[in-house]
C-alpha cells in the first residue's frame, strides 16, 4: 500500500519537501548537540527539562486520538467513525513516534538509550513508559495497516485483528497515566505531586488529540475527495467540548487547593504562572494566553450556533491545541522547577538550536503523518471510485 | 586495581539487583565475584554512614576548604555559568538551605548562631533514595552502608534523577566537563567525567576505600585544630552507638533538610 505515497499532487510533494527541509534543519542542530552537548539548549541545572519533554509530555496526549475514535467504533458500534478511525490511528502512530524521538533527543547519552532495556528497572517509571509507548506503537501501526489492507480488499478485517483493537483501548489509558507518574511520584515537586495528575492528562489528552483530528480532517476534506463526514466531525467535536471543560476544571481544582491552603510550596508554582515570582515573568504571557484560549474555545465550543460552523469550530479547536500545548507543555514541565528544590527561582527559555531541533521533530512526526494519511485516503478514495461504479 | 574492585561492585550491585527474584544462583555468583577480589583490609566500614554538620562551631572566615578540595580530587570542573555549575559540595543560606523554616524573627537568631557563615550542603545520602527509585538504569544506586553512588559508565543523561532529587544535589555534564580541567590539575586517581551524564557527592567512597574519612571531613578537622575551633563536619557510622556522629546525634537536637519528604537524609544538622 505504500506505493500510494509515492504519487501525488505538486502541492503534496510540496509539503513534503517543506518538512523534509526543517528535518533536515533540525538533524544538522541536533549533530551539533550531539557534540557539543546539551548545554547548547536552555536547560539548566535547576531547570533541567524544557522544551523537549515538554513536548513529549503534551504529544503523549495527542496519541489519545486513537482511542476516542476506536472505543465508540469497536465497543460501541458507532458506525459513524468506521471512515475516520484509521486517521485516529495513524495520528497516534504519528504522535508516539514524536513522543519517542524527544525522549532519545532529551538524552544526554543517546548511544546509551539501550540501557534502559540492558538494565530493566521496574522501579522506574521511565522503564514503564517506554514499555507503554512502544506498545502503543505497535499496537496502532498493525491494527491500522491490518484494517486499512482489508478495506483495500473490500474484504472484512481479520478475526485475528480484534483482541489487538481491544487490548489498545486500555493501553491507550495506560500510556497518559504511566507519563502522569512519571510526574506525580517525586517527592519535593510538589506542583507535580497531585493524585488528578493522571486524570488531567486524560482529560487534556482526549481533547487535543480529537482536537487536531477535527483539523487533519478539515484539511483532507479540501484537498481530497475524501470526506469524513458532518457527523462524525460533529461527533467529535462534542467529545472535544467536554473533555476540554473537565480539563479546565481540573486546573481549576489545583488551583483552589493551592490558593485556599495558601501552602507555600503549592502556591508558588501557580504563582510564577499567573504573576511571576520574585520578579521573573517569563512564562505569564504564556499562561495568560492559554486562559484566554482555554475560555475563548469552551464559549466557541459549547454554543451550538459555533459548534456546526465548520470555520469556527477550526478556530476552536486550534484554539484548544494551542492552549493545552502551552498547558501541559510548557507551564507543567518547566514550572515544576521553579522554585527550585532550594527556593531560589532560575528561568527557563529555549535556545534557537534547541527550538528548531523541536521543529525538525514535529517535522518528522508531520511527514509520518503526511504519508499515513495519503495512503489511507488514497485506499478509501478508491473504495469511494468502486462504489460509484 | 582501584578502578576494577570498582567496577567488579558495581556488577555485584547489578546482579544482586536483579537476583532479587532468582537468588540462588546469582547469589552464587555474587559470592564467587568477592572471593577473587578481597577489599583492602584498611578500608573503613560501616552499616550507616551519615554525617553531622555542626552549624554552631562556625566556618572561620571565608573558608571555602572542604569545597574546593572535594571538587579537586575529585575533577569537579569550574564553570562559572550558574546554568552548567557542577558542584558536590556548595553553601547556601539558612532560608535556602531550610526554606519553610525561616521566620521573619529567626533571622537574628541564624546570625548570631551561624555567625554569619552560610550553611554546607551536599547530596543527604538519604536511606529512602528517589534519585535511586526513578533511575531507568541503576546508574545511580544505592550501597549497603547507605552511600548513594553513580556509575558514570551507565548514567544515560535522562535527568530523572535530577527531578527527583529534592534537595538539588546533581549536577549534569550539560558540555565536555574537561574542557574545563587544566591538564596538570587532573587528579589521576578518580576518573574525569563525559558531557551528557549526571554526578554528585559520593561521600569519598573512594577513600574509604583505603581507609581514609572523606576529605571535606579531614580538611575541616585540619582548619579547625589550626585556627583553635571545633570542626563543622563530622563523619562517621550512626548505626554504632558509640561512634562521634551518633554521640552528637544523642547529645543535640538535629534537624535534616525536607525531612517531611520521607527520604530520610543521612546530613544532620546542628544549629
Ligand atoms: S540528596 Fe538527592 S541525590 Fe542525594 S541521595 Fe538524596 S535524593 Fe539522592
Ligand atoms: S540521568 Fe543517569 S543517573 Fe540520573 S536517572 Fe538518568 S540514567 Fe539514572
Amino acid at each position: 500500500m505504500i506505493e500510494k505515497a509515492l504519487v501525488g499532487s505538486r502541492r503534496y510533494w510540496g509539503w513534503v519537501a517543506l518538512l523534509l527541509v526543517l528535518m533536515g534543519i533540525g538533524f544538522l542542530f541536533y549533530l551539533r548537540q550531539l557534540s557539543y552537548g546539551l548545554g547548547i539548549t536552555g536547560m539548566s541545572r535547576d531547570v533541567s527539562w524544557g522544551l523537549y519533554i515538554a513536548q513529549f509530555t503534551f504529544l503523549v496526549g495527542v496519541a489519545a486520538s486513537a482511542v476516542m475514535l476506536v472505543l465508540p467504533y469497536y465497543l460501541h458500534n458507532y458506525k459513524v467513525f468506521g471512515r475516520i478511525t484509521i486517521l485516529g490511528e495513524f495520528l497516534a502512530v504519528a504522535s508516539v513516534l514524536m513522543c519517542l524521538t524527544f525522549i532519545i533527543v532529551d538524552l544526554g547519552r543517546p548511544d546509551r538509550a539501550f540501557n534502559v532495556l540492558l538494565y530493566p528497572s521496574p522501579n522506574s517509571i521511565l522503564f514503564w513508559d517506554m514499555i507503554v509507548l512502544n506498545g502503543y506503537l505497535f499496537l496502532n501501526i498493525l491494527v491500522g495497516w491490518t484494517v486499512l489492507g482489508a478495506e483495500r480488499k473490500g474484504v472484512k478485517p481479520p478475526k485475528w485483528v480484534k483482541p489487538f483493537i481491544y487490548i489498545s483501548i486500555p493501553w491507550a489509558i495506560s500510556i497518559h497515566t504511566v507519563t502522569a507518574f512519571i510526574y506525580a511520584g517525586l517527592p519535593g515537586r510538589s506542583f507535580w505531586l497531585t493524585a488528578i495528575m493522571a486524570p488531567r492528562f486524560l482529560s487534556s489528552a482526549f481533547a487535543s488529540g480529537p482536537a487536531l483530528l477535527i483539523l487533519a480532517c478539515f484539511i483532507l476534506r479540501k484537498f481530497t475527495r475524501f470526506d469524513p463526514g458532518r457527523e462524525a466531525i460533529q461527533t467529535l467535536a462534542k467529545i472535544v467540548t467536554y473533555a476540554m471543560a473537565i480539563s479546565i476544571f481540573f486546573v481549576l481544582m489545583e488551583l483552589f487547593t493551592a490558593f485556599y491552603s495558601k501552602v507555600p510550596e503549592h502556591v508558588y508554582h501557580f504563582k510564577y504562572l499567573f504573576v511571576g515570582l520574585d520578579g521573573h515573568t517569563t512564562l505569564v504571557p504564556w499562561w495568560w494566553a492559554f486562559m484566554v484560549l482555554s475560555v475563548l474555545s469552551l464559549i466557541l465550543l459549547f454554543n451550538p450556533k459555533t459548534r456546526n460552523n465548520d470555520a469556527i469550530l477550526g478556530v476552536a479547536c486550534a484554539a484548544v491545541f494551542i492552549s493545552l500545548w502551552i498547558e501541559k507543555g510548557l507551564g507543567l514541565v518547566v514550572t515544576g522547577f521553579i522554585p527550585n528544590p532550594l527556593d531560589r527561582v532560575f528561568e527557563y527559555s529555549p535556545t534557537w538550536p534547541e527550538v528548531l531541533i523541536t521543529l525538525g521533530v514535529w517535522s518528522m512526526g508531520f511527514l509520518v503523518m503526511t504519508i499515513l494519511y495519503k495512503v489511507a485516503v488514497s485506499v478509501k478514495e478508491e473504495g469511494a471510485g468502486e462504489a460509484a461504479h | 586495581m582501584m578502578e576494577s574492585s570498582r567496577r567488579n561492585f558495581l556488577k555485584i550491585a547489578g546482579l544482586s539487583v536483579l537476583g532479587i527474584g532468582s537468588g540462588a544462583v546469582v547469589g552464587s555468583r555474587a559470592r564467587g565475584a568477592s572471593k577473587a577480589f578481597s577489599p583492602n583490609p584498611e578500608a573503613l566500614t560501616a552499616k550507616r554512614w551519615a554525617m553531622v554538620v555542626d552549624l554552631r562551631a562556625g566556618c572561620p572566615d571565608g573558608c571555602k576548604e572542604c569545597i574546593e578540595v572535594c571538587h579537586r580530587i575529585h575533577n569537579v570542573p569550574k564553570i562559572d555559568n550558574p546554568k552548567e555549575e557542577v558542584k558536590w559540595i556548595w553553601t547556601d543560606f539558612y532560608e535556602h538551605a531550610f526554606p519553610g523554616m525561616e521566620s521573619r524573627y529567626t533571622e537574628e537568631f541564624v546570625e548570631e548562631a551561624l555567625q554569619g557563615s552560610p550553611v554546607i550542603l551536599l547530596c543527604n545520602h538519604c536511606d529512602n533514595p528517589p534519585c535511586v527509585r526513578v533511575c531507568p538504569t541503576k546508574a545511580t544506586f544505592r550501597r549497603k552502608d547507605g552511600i548513594v553512588m553513580m556509575d558514570y559508565h551507565r548514567c544515560i543523561g535522562c535527568r530523572f534523577c535530577m527531578a527527583g532529587c529534592p534537595f538539588g544535589a546533581r549536577s549534569l555534564n550539560w558540555t565536555d566537563p574537561r574542557r574545563y580541567l587544566k591538564p596538570e590539575e587532573v587528579t589521576p586517581d578518580y576518573p574525569t567525567r563525559t558531557r551528557g551524564v549526571v554526578e554528585k557527592c559520593n561521600f569519598c567512597a573512594e577513600r574509604l576505600a583505603v581507609g581514609k574519612i572523606p576529605a571535606c571531613v579531614e580538611i575541616c578537622r585540619k582548619v579547625a585544630e589550626k585556627a583553635g575551633t571545633e570542626p563543622v563536619l563530622h563523619f562517621g557510622d550512626v548505626e554504632d552507638a558509640d561512634s562521634e556522629v551518633r554521640e552528637m546525634i544523642r547529645a543535640h537536637h538535629t534537624i535534616r533538610r525536607k525531612s517531611h519528604l520521607g527520604t530520610m537524609p543521612q546530613v544532620y544538622y546542628i544549629l
